[in-house]
């Protein structure tokens, strides 16, 4: 069925505005003001604009196709509308209502002025319904693209959040890693560590897979691949932070992990690295004082060395 | 002909690779190296691959292939200064090098092998 009378449209929206406005007004209201995110004047506005868009839209022909380029402006509006909406934290089916919340006043007025012109309101109500239902899909899928947008851009945030790289002495790094290890993630995580191991030269670098909740094939295979990276580079790795489970598990799995130095604890692996380093760390004054308690075991130890 | 030069220090040799690795090209150097090998008596190579920003299967093959022949010449082998990108790639080709000993710059490869054979 062909849509037609935009023209005629256009018409009912321009003599019939204000009392439009009030009923949508109405419905839109309920919803704004119970989630409390969007003012009063602020909807008026919009709807305003987003009227006299579509009053601009429909006059522009008789023939009514949303996806012609006379809707371009409307497009917009709504595109920004259901953006804004997405942040603000509206769900889809609010946001949708935005368009679908005219319907009804739409198919009033229509009743009221053609009320002895059975084809013409036939017509008529038939363009309004599929009209408003391609402009509340439209919003929807706006609104879930800029939700996605969102995800992404957390996706990235948390990849990069996620994976720094300390610097514990002079050339000796640590690459604490926190949360499961997946392809994507090992990447980023060997480039950073590989970066960073030009820019400060470091001889040693100590992975501590204590955040790493499990630690399967997959994950081993891409911590040796980071390992062996580092080699190539000229930088030995110490992998420290190996949970009693974790230690099972590596075990059970036949994972080989012979060619790696591992330690228990990050403060371990320092203490093996201070050494190959040819480094101490030496009890001062400020510890003397604390000396009855027993300051430092660690450190105490690799002073005795 | 295109050659890469090899520099002589004291008992150690220098080989800087500063043009992009091609085939015929590294199998002169491995030729030029070990004939430098036995004519100078060298107890260590450093190979100096910094400026190298891509290598292939053949590349990587080719520096593991050529430590292994100094290596039954009696010379140590160091290769110095490889590409965070170039270490990477060589990692997913499977190429982990593992008979050759790494270092981060030429000075600490010269550490490397001088500090070895004081020990």
């Amino acid at each position: 069925m062909e849509m037609v009378g935009g023209t005629r449209l256009a018409q009912l929206f321009t003599s019939n505005q204000e009392q439009l406005l009030a009923e949508w007004f109405a419905q839109q209201h309920a919803i704004a003001a119970r989630r409390g995110l969007v003012g009063e004047a602020e909807l008026r506005n919009q709807f305003s604009q987003f009227t006299s868009l579509l009053v601009t839209a429909l006059g522009a022909s008789e023939r009514v196709d949303f996806k012609s380029s006379a809707w371009q402006e409307v497009r917009a509006f709504l595109a920004e509308m259901s953006a804004q909406r997405a942040r603000q934290g509206f769900t889809p089916v609010e946001t949708a209502m935005f368009v679908f919340s005219l319907k009804q006043p739409l198919f009033a007025r229509l009743r009221d002025t053609l009320v002895n012109d059975a084809p013409a309101l036939a017509d008529l109500t038939w363009t309004i319904s599929t009209l408003f239902d391609e402009l509340g899909l439209y919003t929807t899928e706006v609104f879930q693209a800029s939700r996605e947008q969102v995800i992404v851009r957390q996706q990235q945030e948390l990849l990069e959040l996620s994976t720094p790289v300390v610097q514990l002495w002079d050339g000796i790094l640590a690459l604490p890693l926190i949360g499961t290890l997946d392809s994507a993630r090992t990447q980023v995580v060997m480039e950073n560590l590989l970066q960073k191991i030009v820019e400060t030269g470091a001889a040693i670098s100590i992975i501590d897979i204590t955040g790493v909740p499990t630690v399967d094939t997959l994950v081993a295979q891409h911590l040796l691949k980071t390992v062996a990276a580092a080699r190539l580079m000229g930088a030995d790795c110490i992998i420290s932070g190996i949970r009693p489970q974790i230690a099972q598990t590596i075990v059970h799995l036949g994972v080989n992990l012979t060619n790696v130095t591992t330690k228990a604890t990050l403060a371990s692996a320092f203490v093996v690295a201070l050494q190959r380093t040819g480094k101490s760390v030496t009890a001062g004054s400020a510890q003397d004082a604390s000396r009855g308690s027993r300051a430092s075991d660690g450190f105490d130890s690799l002073q005795a060395e | 002909m295109e050659r890469i030069p090899i520099l002589t220090m004291g008992r150690l040799l220098l080989v800087t690779i500063q043009v992009d690795m091609h085939d015929r090209l590294a199998l002169t150097l491995q030729d030029d190296l070990t004939s430098r090998i036995v004519k100078d008596g060298a107890r260590g190579v450093l190979i100096d691959i910094s400026s190298l920003d891509v290598v292939d299967s053949f590349i990587g093959r080719m520096i593991g292939n050529t430590a292994a022949m100094a290596r039954v010449l009696d010379a140590q082998t160091v290769v110095v200064g490889m590409q965070p990108s170039v270490a990477i790639t060589l990692v997913e080709l499977g190429l982990t090098l593992s008979g050759v000993r790494t270092a981060l710059n030429v000075e600490k490869g010269m550490a490397l092998l001088t500090g070895g054979g004081a020990a």
